[in-house]
Parts: structure tokens; C-alpha cells; sequence
């Protein structure tokens, strides 16, 4: 209908310029070749979603674009900035932001309080102030506050606003992930496998909250999944990661279509 | 329009004053209140986690905008608009804007499919809606889909009539730029998800705001000019019943109607501009509308929007509502959550709150209607309100009560006086949406379980030879909307309405409800069966959530129960006993037994009394499903629609009768997103003592 072909239309219309390009980037740690030889790049508002079996590389190549790790070889240009390395801090304050696979919460504080945590870099005012709440970051807490409510409204967790994050359900622990990912106010989100160990529905949850935060904050978002089918739905373009190497790199149909594709999923014995 | 000066005791009556007489319909009334006291609070919303407040002359001056936007669009007067979604402060808006236009708003249940919708936008030909969010715009585009279906279909039958060839359906729907069949324009509040939606005459409810605000600009007593089109006959809102039977009717309710029965209510309990209430239950609900609209516009007291359906009894406490109003479910799911709380307490604050209970059982209702009460057991009443029953009405939400009242069902006495032992002042009244509710209302002193008070100023009762009750009030229906049919079943000459209830008028003048006229039945030994009454009594206990008595004309009384998920779960839990669901759970044996206990218990009620000791249960099933409206098996008020139910599970109802002790069920289930499967269990049907009807001691 018309109608599809105009919002596909409007959508290609909103991706921009490559935010992130990956060339020809390595990793090894010791002996073991995590990463071999990656190029590729993700573009602004765009959904890119780095796919592959168990030990892939996927989350190397993670932590590889928030500096977690420094490639053995390569560069990453993150908004036209070409680097060797760089510290998780600085990448977070360049607006790369994460979440992570196995939750990285304070489990003992409220769903609140994480949030705000995640604001921490956003604020401005010294430790002191901000601990006797006096003058300007009193004011401060009031204007991140409110952001964090509209994360809070936006991620439909009112309920439990004041519960403690240790006491919820798995599916809602990854959405306050999320909401303390966003509280950096992001220009890059990465999402190591944000639908683990979830349910259906969760699933169907969790894509949704990802496509609007992509729709609505226009942010651009790279994800890690195990799972295609959930993806392939959500994503503009795929990366597929195969033992270190880049196999497969293109829109959901065509890396479907990819012979190299299907065997690694379909697990052909490797010559080696 | 300055105002003359008046002296400070003079502004503040006028203040607290009640608006005059000429404000007879709904926008007249917002117009005085934004007048005469703009800076109060005429709505709250928590929104980003703060109440937010719209006060008179904020509201007014977006229905100002509204109104000029959506007279721009071509709404003219008598046009129907629906209003699906949650309460929130821009619907109401919405409401008033479309009142002030002489169109009528008709608001949905939220929570109806597209499917049950359609029925109605297809009755009242509804051209706009006004919509919260995406699942409501996905729903209202799923309507025009299906009336689309539905005319292609009228059209082939037309063209087979006629002998001619029919038209060739256009696989691909209507062709690109054709008008909606219905609903041509889709008004919704929040824009999330629905940047992409490219479907016509779908907009904002922002981009609705502004247009209308340059409009306003141009011409500020726009407003004005059409309020005073207005008559207080016209209809001001129609209400689609719930309708436990067939298909569901419009009620036409005049601003004349609904005004008069707020005014008689408001008087009647001395409520004043300074109440506050919550509303959260679906806006179609007439109870919902008059107590937070129409009683709300007469007062000018304040409506509190909750952040969400999950957030109520949050923000219930935080606001701690004066003035309240709810259906006997949402008390039981109250007395459901402490029970469970206090399950899980330690053993001395277990032993105090029942200790206390009790004491409230015996006194606070007494001291509550101000007979007489010993001062020791006056005092132990007052530590027992420090201790237990302040902090429980704190906590829920219920401290700062004047006045609260459960209707649109038969409440059960244990219920009832639960809250009244508390302290709380729960009363009861009677009405429905034929009579704009206020029909009969428990008077302070009054109070009993068993009645529901004398008729309101206005009212006038009888009971006919058949048992119905009649009402004539100037609250009644102006008719059924394109339905004369139906009215003519209603209303007769006289202008009485039947209610299609049974009921009694005691010596006291006080009304006795019994059950639906059409549900009483007989037992095959001659006794009354009242399958209602049964099922409160059965419901009173927080495990079980939903009741359907069996007996007319049958020798004995059976009955399908279903358990509460969270209460039984809770007690499962805490005995060791692992389920997998609430099938699993629902046929566990140690469950039956538990609810065994509960119906013997019932039985044990029913053997003193001599009307009823021969309704007593032989035997009953729990169910391998939750009883649901998407299954049509409740109304969305969530009554039970007996005979419905008793023909789907016919195979369950004659398993019981035939003394059969178990039987393997197969049924259909809905789910939420439209799916259909299958549940299939072996049910096990238990039979339960009864006791021996006990001669009443002289």
C-alpha cells in the first residue's frame, strides 16, 4: 500500500551520513585472534545490528567501539574523529552509550536512582553541592530529574519508580538498563543483546521501546543479538560475525539470502 | 468582564458558591467556573512523576481552542465523536469542546476490541474520534477496515439482489484518497509511535490545539456564541450499555438529565468545591462520567488523573481522594491486597489487625451511625484506629474520605461492613445508566447492607405486579439512540422506566435490590433462587475472583468458581506447592480443598437464613479459565453473563448435575493481541456438605 511505501520512504530519507566507521580493525589478546580484518560503518539514525554465533566476536567488537578494548591494528572514526584508543569515560562523553548483557545495575537503589546515576556525567556541580542540595545543584537536580521522568514515562516504568531495582522481574531490570543508558542522552546507543533470556512478549516489548527511542530521539543505535529472527525485523542493516571475521554485511534480505550466512548458522564444518 | 468588587467574605461565598441555575448545560458551567474562580484546580494529572494542575481558566481556554479548531473541521451539531482512552485531563477537554459545539461525545470502553467497537461507530455514525494513544488509532483504523468489509458486503448482497453481476471487490481495499467509511478524522493525544502513520485524516491533538488557537485569536468569543446555541434538552452524551444481553444500546442523556441528578447528589451529601476525587475507572462508565464529569462541572471540585492503571493505588494515597466512588470489585480487589499483605505479616501484628478487626466489626459501624456504645468499647475502638485502622486507611488512600459509595452491583455484606468497621463512611446507592445514576442514595445514619436507601429528591418508585421496579426522575433516559423499539420497552406512557430489576420497598421506604428480574429464578423444590446473591457471598472470599451460581428450575445449587491468580498464588507459594499458571494452579487438589472450605462456609451463611437455606451449593468446579470480557464471557463492567456461560460450558453444567466427578473441558481463548488457542483441562467436580436449615431462635 501506499501508505508502507511512504513511511519506508520517510525513513530512508532520515538516515545520514556514516556516524561511526570501523576500518579494518583487529583484536587479539595473547594468541587468540578475536578480531580479524572488520570493516563497517554506521550511519546516523540508522539500526545496525551485529549478528553471529556464540563467540562470534560480537561483544569484542562492543567493547571495541566504546574503548574498552584497544584494536591491535585499524581505526575507528566515531563523528569524523579518527583513533587508536580511548577510555570507556571518553567515549561516554562523546555520547556512546551501552547497555550490557549481564546487567550493569545497582541492585540495593531504586529504579529512580539508577537513572539519575546515569545523568552523573551530565552534572555539573561539585560533589559538596550536590550533597548538601544547596543553591544551583538543587536546581540542577531539578532539570535532570525531570529528564529522567520523561525516561521514566517513556519506558512505561511509573510503578515501580520507587522500587528497588534487585526486586524486579528480569524483563523490567533490562528496560531500567536502558533507561540509564539513555539518561547520557546518547548520539550512539549499543545494546549488548538487549533481549536475552526473555520471553516473547518481553521481546516484542523490547523491540518496540528500541525502535521508538530510535524514532523519537533520532538516536543511532548498534545491537548485539544471538537471535535473528528478532533482528531482522527491527534493523536497517546487519553485520554478520563469524569466528573474528565479517562475513556478511548488508539490509536483512540480503544477509539472509548469503550462503556464508546460512552456514554459520547452519553450523558446516569448518576446513581448516 | 470586570467584576464588581466585592467585599473578602463576598468573594470567598461566591468562591465556595454552587453555579446559578441558568448554567444548564455542561460548557455553561465551565464558562461560570472559569469566571467566578479561574485560579482554582479543576484538574490533576501526574505526569513525569508531578501532579500537574489545569485549573478552571486553563481549561477553558484550551476547550476554547478545541472548540474553534474543531468547528474548523466541520463537526456540526448532533455529529457523534468517539472518546476512547484512559482519563485524562485532554479528553475531558475534548468532552466539553464537543458539548460546546452542540456534537455529542461518546465515549468507548478503552480496553474494547476493534470488533466491539465497530458496532457502536456503525450505530451512532461517528465521523471523529478522539483518541489517548497508538493502540487506540490502531484499533479506530481497524474499524474503518471492518465497515469497509461491512459495505462491500451490503453492496455484493445488493448487486445478487438485483440480478446483477456484483462488483469485483478490490483486493487492495478502498482506492488510495478515498474518504473513510467512517471515522474520517482520528484526533490522538500522544504522538508516540504515530510519526510514521501516513493513513488520512489522522492528527495531533497539539496541531489541533494550535490551529485553533489562531482561529481564537481571530475571534475570541467564538466559545461564547456557540455555548449559547446550546439547549439544556439537547443530548449532551450517549452512553452504549454494557448490555448483558444483545447487542449494545445507545442512551441518550440530556445536560437537563445529568445536570439535575449531580445538582440533587451534590446537595444530598453536602459535597462542596473543595473535594477531591480520583478518577481511573473507564470514562464509558456512566458511574465514572457523573462522578467525574458531570458532579465535577456542577461543584467545581477537583478530578485527579492518575499517571496510570498500574500506578492507582500509588497515587490514590497521594492524593487521598474526599469523595469516592467505585464498583464492589475494586473494594474487594482492596480487601484482596491487605488479606494477602497481612498473610505475609509477623504473627503480633497478624494477631492485633484481626483482633482489631473484630472489635471494628462490632462497633465501628455503631459508631459510625451514631447509636450508642459503651465508653470502654468506644475507647479500645479509638486505640484500634491508631494502631490498625489509620494506618490502613492511609494506606489506602482512604484517610481524608467524607464519603464513599460502591455501586453498579450488589456489594456483599461482609464486604461492606469490612470498610465500614474501618471508619470509612461506604455507602451505597442505586441507578444505572438509563436514570443517570442518582436514584436512591444511603443516607449518613442509615446505613445498611442490605438496602440501598430511600429515592433522592425527584425520585418517584413502584414496584409492579411482577416484581420490577419502576423509576420516574428527571435523570431518566431521553431515549435509546435510534432505537425506538427498545425505548418503547423501557419507558412507558407514564414515563416510568423499568429497570428489569427485582426489588422491594421496605416500611422505612428504603429499597431492597434482589437480583436481575429476569435472573431470579426458581428452584425445582419451589424455593427463590437469587444466583446473584450467592455469588457475592461466594466472592466475599479474597480467593475467589469470580462466581456463577446454577439452579433455576433445577433441584439443587451448583456453581463455577474461578480463583484469584495473586491470592491463591500467594497462599501456593507459602505452603512449598509449585504451579505453572493458573491452570495448573486452578487444579491442584489442595486448592479444591481450600475452596471447598470457603463454600461450606457459604452454606453454613445461607442454612440461617429461611428465604435462602435450600439455595445452599451441592457441588462446584473451579474453572480451567479466568472468566474474561474478550471472551464475552463478562460485560466490560465485568459482570458475569450467566446464561451466556452456561451455554458455552453446557458440557460442565451437566457434569455437575449428573454427579459426574470429573470431566474433560476444550475451549477457545482470546488473547490480548487477537490470537486465538485452545485450553484444555480435566476438570475434577467436588461435592460439598450442606447443612440443615437452622430454625431461627425466638
Amino acid at each position: 500500500m501506499n501508505a508502507a511505501d511512504s513511511a519506508v520512504a520517510q525513513r530512508a530519507a532520515r538516515i545520514g551520513a556514516p556516524l561511526l566507521v570501523v576500518e579494518r580493525a583487529s583484536l587479539a589478546f595473547g594468541g587468540v585472534q578475536a578480531l580479524k580484518d572488520i570493516s563497517f560503518d554506521v550511519r546516523e539514525h540508522e539500526i545496525r545490528a551485529i549478528i553471529g554465533p556464540n563467540g562470534a566476536g560480537k561483544s569484542s567488537l562492543l567493547n571495541l567501539i566504546n574503548g574498552v578494548y584497544t584494536p591491535s591494528d585499524g581505526t575507528i572514526a566515531f563523528d569524523g574523529i579518527v583513533r587508536r584508543s580511548m577510555r570507556p569515560h571518553e567515549a561516554a562523553r562523546l555520547g556512546i552509550a551501552r547497555t550490557f548483557q549481564s546487567l550493569a545495575l545497582f541492585k540495593g537503589m531504586s529504579v529512580l536512582d539508577n537513572i539519575m546515576a546515569g545523568r552523573a556525567l551530565r552534572m555539573h556541580c561539585g560533589l559538596l553541592a550536590q550533597a548538601l542540595h544547596v543553591g544551583p545543584a538543587a536546581r540542577e537536580e531539578v532539570v535532570h530529574r525531570r529528564f529522567v521522568e520523561r525516561i521514566i514515562d517513556f519506558l512505561e516504568i511509573q510503578p515501580y519508580r520507587r522500587q528497588r531495582v534487585g526486586s524486579l522481574a528480569y524483563g523490567l531490570q533490562k528496560r531500567v538498563d536502558l533507561g540509564r543508558a539513555l539518561a547520557l542522552e546518547p548520539r550512539l546507543l549499543l545494546l549488548d543483546e538487549p533481549m536475552a533470556g526473555m520471553n516473547l512478549e518481553e521481546k516484542q516489548d523490547m523491540c518496540r521501546f528500541i525502535l521508538d527511542v530510535n524514532e523519537e530521539f533520532g538516536t543511532t543505535i548498534v545491537l548485539i543479538e544471538h537471535d535473528m529472527g528478532v533482528v531482522m525485523d527491527i534493523c536497517d542493516r546487519v553485520v554478520v560475525l563469524d569466528h573474528g571475521r565479517k562475513i556478511g554485511d548488508g539490509t536483512p534480505d540480503e544477509v539472509r539470502a548469503s550462503r556464508a550466512v546460512i552456514d554459520a548458522y547452519l553450523g558446516i564444518a569448518h576446513a581448516h | 468582564m470586570p467584576l464588581v468588587q466585592v467585599p473578602g467574605t463576598a468573594s470567598a461565598t461566591i468562591e465556595r458558591g454552587m453555579p446559578p441555575p441558568e448554567a444548564d448545560t455542561f460548557p455553561r458551567l465551565l464558562l461560570w467556573h472559569a469566571r467566578m474562580r479561574p485560579a482554582r484546580p479543576a484538574l490533576r494529572e501526574k505526569d513525569l512523576g508531578v501532579w500537574q494542575t489545569w485549573t478552571w481558566s486553563d481549561l477553558a481556554q484550551e476547550v476554547r481552542r478545541l472548540a474553534a479548531a474543531l468547528h474548523e473541521m466541520g463537526l456540526a451539531r448532533g455529529d457523534h465523536v468517539a472518546v476512547i482512552g484512559e482519563n485524562r485531563p485532554r479528553l475531558y477537554a475534548a468532552m466539553l469542546a464537543v458539548q460546546a459545539l452542540g456534537a455529542i461525545p461518546v465515549p468507548l470502553y478503552q480496553d474494547a476490541s476493534a470488533e466491539q467497537m465497530h458496532p457502536v461507530f456503525a450505530d451512532a455514525a461517528i465521523r471523529m474520534a478522539v483518541v489517548e494513544n497508538q493502540e487506540q488509532v490502531d484499533k479506530v483504523l481497524e474499524v474503518r477496515a471492518i465497515e469497509v468489509r461491512a459495505i462491500e458486503a451490503r453492496a455484493h448482497e445488493r448487486g445478487l439482489q438485483l440480478g446483477a453481476a456484483p462488483a469485483t471487490p478490490d483486493a487492495s481495499g478502498p482506492p488510495a484518497g478515498a474518504a473513510p467509511a467512517c471515522a474520517e478524522h482520528i484526533i490522538y493525544d500522544d504522538p508516540r509511535g504515530l510519526r510514521r502513520y501516513a493513513e488520512p485524516g489522522l492528527q495531533s491533538y497539539e496541531a489541533l490545539c494550535a490551529r485553533g488557537a489562531q482561529r481564537v485569536a481571530a475571534q475570541a468569543d467564538f466559545l461564547e456564541a456557540q455555548v449559547a446555541l446550546g439547549r439544556t434538552g439537547d443530548c449532551a452524551a450517549l452512553f452504549y450499555t454494557s448490555g448483558t444481553t444483545g447487542r449494545p444500546k445507545g442512551v441518550v442523556q440530556t445536560h437537563a438529565a445529568l445536570i439535575d441528578r449531580s445538582r440533587a447528589a451534590t446537595a444530598f451529601d453536602g459535597l462542596g468545591p473543595d473535594e477531591d476525587v480520583l478518577a481511573y475507572m473507564p470514562l464509558a462508565w456512566i458511574g465514572q462520567n457523573i462522578f467525574s464529569y458531570a458532579q465535577a462541572l456542577v461543584t467545581g471540585y477537583t478530578v485527579n488523573c492518575p499517571e496510570s492503571p498500574a500506578t492507582v493505588a500509588n497515587d490514590m494515597r497521594e492524593i487521598g481522594p474526599t469523595y469516592y466512588f467505585a464498583p464492589p470489585r475494586v473494594f474487594e480487589g482492596m480487601l484482596t491486597q491487605v488479606m494477602i499483605r497481612m498473610e505475609d505479616a509477623g504473627r503480633i501484628k497478624r494477631a492485633l489487625f484481626h483482633h482489631f478487626l473484630d472489635v471494628g466489626r462490632r462497633v465501628g459501624n455503631r459508631i459510625l451511625d451514631g447509636r450508642p456504645v459503651s465508653p470502654a468499647m468506644r475507647l479500645w475502638y479509638a486505640i484500634g484506629g491508631l494502631l490498625v485502622y489509620g494506618p490502613l486507611r492511609n494506606q489506602l488512600g482512604l484517610s481524608r474520605i467524607k464519603v464513599a459509595y460502591t455501586a453498579g452491583e450488589a456489594i456483599g455484606p461482609d464486604l461492606f461492613s469490612f470498610y465500614r468497621s474501618l471508619g470509612v463512611n461506604l455507602k451505597q446507592l442505586y441507578g444505572s445508566t438509563e436514570t443517570a445514576v442518582f436514584v436512591c442514595l444511603q443516607p449518613d445514619g442509615q446505613v445498611r447492607a442490605d438496602t440501598v436507601g430511600p429515592p433522592l429528591a425527584g425520585v418517584e418508585l413502584r414496584i409492579n405486579e411482577s416484581g420490577e421496579l419502576l423509576v420516574r426522575s428527571p435523570g431518566l433516559l431521553k431515549e435509546y439512540h435510534r432505537n425506538p423499539q427498545a425505548t418503547a420497552e423501557v419507558l412507558d406512557a407514564d414515563g416510568w422506566f423499568h429497570t428489569g430489576d427485582a426489588g422491594l420497598i421496605g416500611a422505612d421506604g428504603h429499597l431492597r435490590i434482589i437480583d436481575r428480574a429476569a435472573d431470579v429464578g426458581r428452584l425445582a423444590g419451589g424455593g427463590m433462587f437469587a444466583p446473584k446473591y450467592i455469588e457475592n457471598k461466594l466472592k466475599f472470599f479474597p480467593q475467589i475472583k469470580e462466581a456463577v451460581a446454577f439452579g433455576d428450575a433445577r433441584d439443587r445449587v451448583c456453581a463455577f468458581l474461578n480463583i484469584d491468580l495473586e491470592a491463591v498464588g500467594n497462599w501456593a507459594e507459602r505452603r512449598g506447592l509449585a504451579y505453572a499458571g493458573y491452570v495448573d494452579l486452578a487444579g491442584k487438589a489442595e486448592v479444591l480443598e481450600l475452596l471447598a472450605g470457603c463454600v461450606e462456609k457459604v452454606n453454613a451463611d445461607l442454612a440461617a437464613d429461611p428465604l435462602l437455606a435450600h439455595s445452599q451449593i451441592h457441588r462446584f468446579l473451579v474453572l480451567h479459565k479466568e472468566l474474561d470480557p474478550d471472551d464475552d464471557e463478562l460485560t466490560r463492567t465485568r459482570k458475569v453473563r450467566r446464561r451466556f456461560i452456561a451455554q458455552k460450558y453446557a458440557v460442565l453444567v451437566e457434569a455437575l448435575y449428573a454427579g459426574r466427578a470429573s470431566q474433560y473441558v476444550e475451549t477457545e481463548v482470546r488473547f490480548e493481541d487477537g490470537r486465538v488457542g485452545k485450553v484444555a483441562a480435566t476438570l475434577v467436580l467436588r461435592d460439598v456438605r450442606t447443612y440443615a436449615p437452622v430454625a431461627r431462635a425466638a
